[in-house]
């Protein structure tokens, strides 16, 4: 090996170093969220950070450890799978939580899902209060 | 300098898992409980690509994926149940 490969190989073991260190930040930072915010909405906002970022500087902190190519596929489809599921399971308990009413409304600042609740309830007395359940 | 990553990483990640189990013992409801698990799974899978990545092996890859799997599934059946168990008495 010439030198320029072994300084090459110090450089990138020290960003995967900090990839590493920064990866597991992130789940202090998320651990430290779920232990300070106060209603699950706030928390819901912490959890996400080890879960996207955390695994992307993970994954890549991998990719640059193997030295090779043919990784990077695998690595990128497990990233993605996360991001597909992780907002699924989000969306879910989000909504669990409105409705089981876990959440403080002072702190919000927008509530557009409390339009369409409204609108539904509407609908559905009107429904009711008609007789006729047909749909158009 | 992998060795003191390897340390620093385990030192961050044992902290970050005692929070999500306090979280998890303390939470005022269960679907505060749910997203503390899901955030122990997520350090549960970062401490494994830790170990892929210092110990420069793939063996774990495919339970990473598994448990960003178990994850997914638990939370979403939690979060279906607690709906459907909360809404009853409002609807009656």
């Amino acid at each position: 090996m010439n030198p320029e490969a072994t300084a090459l190989d110090g450089w990138i073991d020290l960003l995967s170093a900090v990839f590493m260190v920064v990866g597991a930040v992130m789940s202090l930072g998320a651990a430290i969220g779920l232990l300070r915010f106060p209603d699950l909405l706030s928390r819901m906002h912490a959890a996400t950070k080890p879960q996207v970022l955390g695994l992307f500087l993970l994954l890549a902190a991998i990719g640059l450890q193997m030295r090779t190519w043919w990784v990077w596929p695998v690595l990128v489809v497990a990233w993605i799978f996360q991001l597909l599921t992780v907002p699924v399971s989000a969306h879910m308990v989000g909504r669990a939580g409105y409705r089981t009413k876990h959440l403080h409304r002072e702190l919000l600042t927008a509530d557009e899902l409390e339009a369409v609740v409204q609108k539904a309830a509407a609908k559905t007395a009107r429904e009711d209060g008609t007789g006729d359940g047909s749909q158009p | 300098m992998m060795q003191t990553v390897l340390v620093v990483t385990a030192v961050i990640f044992s902290l970050a898992a005692a929070g999500a189990i306090i979280r998890i013992s303390r939470g005022p409801s269960l679907l505060d409980r749910v997203l503390a698990t899901d955030v122990l799974l997520a350090i549960l899978g970062g401490a494994l690509c830790v170990d892929m990545a210092v110990n420069r092996h793939l063996n774990n890859l495919m339970l990473v994926v598994a448990i960003s799997i178990i994850g997914f599934i638990g939370s979403v059946t939690v979060a279906r149940f607690v709906a459907d168990r909360r809404e009853q008495p409002i609807e009656s």
